[in-house]
């Protein structure tokens, strides 16, 4: 029922071709109210984890994927989004531990530190037009499935759903955090391009997920 | 970048390559001694920043006195603060990530470090580059720093307080060396003093008012009870900083 080790290197896997393939996607929404790189960065990051994944000894845990993911993007990826989602799968791996499988709680704890990885990194809280509007309705959602009894592929099921509907409603935001901020109003209408990197990646979590349960 | 024993480096974060390498050149010009190092771009040299460039420069930068970082926009910081989350804790704890302005910051922190003041006290040359009471700003006091007094406040007659007029007998004027000592001096006691008008505790204001040999300083305070720092910053002018 849990979520091993298989999951997490499929999910890994799902996120780099997701980035890839929003890659544009994601350079248009940055350079609208950004700076431009997200889409490329975040995609040589993902592209250099990669080949890591073969790297990975024998009985390697969900933690160790997500460290070892972590320790790359910090010092591939060199826009914000580097140390932001270095130290989301940081503090993820932390959450994860060592177990080898991980339920629906665990993958709710697991969401939430990533989430507060970023909160104390990029210090951005709800409403900033950021990654967070994305990560916290996640986090409820999935805290709110796990209280409930989901197993680990409905808690991120709800999550990558709320996350989605949380990048969503970025657009009307006015940035209060980043390269963004300095547009002010301008901000409006755009939709924040880490809010959908964000909900690209959860949706990725989920839909390896349901791959690996057969859900 | 050679290393220099004791005293404080400064790193210079900045998205472009360039900008961090000329601020070293620059800020060099002043402090030529001191462990000025470059972490700009990224690992293949675009606009970004480097966890690797960072973590390296703080290393480079550190002979066990500390390092001051400096950074250019937000997520040269969230970089920063990444790679201090992984130095070893003795190295962390003499670390000090500083939101001052990147060229002025950068060059009263290098200034600083060349005269061989301490970390917290490079801290503080940088943090007083900032003017018009930016917050966060502090002095050696810890209060606000005050705004940077216009040339309105310079003229005769205009405060209660000691007052003298001092000449400067330096050679080369007052330069990076003599204005870093008096403003440590002017920082060590608690009442505000001026020198023509401009706040002797910030190293910028100082040296931009750009004091050539034979010049007339007018060393002032509003504060009655700042007359011994009047007194010792007017005898250090007078006494050509050792220099003479």
């Amino acid at each position: 029922m849990g979520l091993d080790i298989t999951w997490a290197v499929d999910w890994v896997r799902r996120s780099a071709e997701v980035v890839a393939e929003h890659r544009v996607e994601l350079i248009r929404l940055d350079r609208d109210i950004g700076d431009g790189d997200h889409g490329e960065n975040l995609d040589r990051g993902f592209e250099a984890v990669i080949p890591k994944l073969d790297d990975l000894a024998a009985g390697s845990t969900p933690g160790d994927v997500l460290k070892m993911v972590a320790m790359t993007l910090i010092s591939t990826v060199g826009g914000a989004a580097g140390p932001l989602y270095g130290t989301a799968y940081l503090k993820a791996a932390a959450a994860a531990g060592s177990d080898a499988s991980l339920d629906g709680p665990a993958v709710a704890r697991v969401l939430e530190a990533a989430r507060d990885g970023i909160v104390a990194r990029g210090k951005a809280e709800v409403g900033d037009k950021t990654m967070i509007d994305a990560w916290s309705p996640a986090v409820e959602a999935a805290a709110a499935a796990a209280e409930a009894g989901a197993d680990a592929t409905a808690v991120l099921a709800a999550a990558a759903s709320a996350a989605a509907s949380g990048a969503e409603a970025t657009e009307p935001l006015v940035a209060r955090k980043g390269r963004a901020s300095y547009l002010g109003e301008r901000s409006v209408g755009h939709r924040d391009p880490g809010a959908q990197s964000s909900a690209l990646l959860l949706q990725a979590a989920a839909d390896a997920a349901s791959e690996s349960t057969g859900a | 970048m050679p290393e220099v024993s004791g005293r404080v480096g400064v790193v210079f974060v900045s998205h472009s390559s360039k900008i961090a390498a000329g601020l070293v050149e620059l800020a060099a010009q002043m402090a030529p001694s001191a462990a000025l190092v470059a972490a700009g771009g990224t690992d293949d040299d675009r606009i970004g920043t480097s966890f690797d460039r960072v973590m390296s420069a703080i290393d480079e930068a550190d002979s066990g006195a500390g390092v001051v970082v400096l950074c250019d926009l937000g997520s040269a910081i969230l970089t920063a603060e990444t790679a201090l989350d992984f130095l070893d804790d003795e190295l962390r704890s003499r670390v000090r990530i500083v939101d001052a302005p990147l060229v002025e910051g950068g060059v009263a922190a290098a200034v600083a470090a060349e005269s061989g003041e301490d970390l917290e006290s490079v801290v503080r040359a940088a943090l007083s580059s900032a003017s018009g009471g930016a917050p966060g700003v502090v002095n050696g006091a810890g209060e606000p720093q005050a705004t940077l007094p216009g040339p309105a406040d310079a003229g005769p007659g205009t405060s209660a307080g000691p007052v003298r007029t001092v000449t400067l007998v330096n050679d080369d004027g007052l330069h990076a060396r003599p204005a870093a000592v008096l403003v440590k001096l002017a920082s060590s006691f608690d009442q505000k003093v001026t020198v023509n008008g401009t706040d002797a505790r910030s190293l910028l204001a100082i040296m931009s008012l750009g004091l050539t040999k034979g010049a007339s300083l007018r060393i002032a305070s509003d504060d009655p009870a700042a007359g011994d720092a009047v007194a010792a910053i007017a005898d250090l002018v007078e006494s050509g900083f050792g220099e003479v």
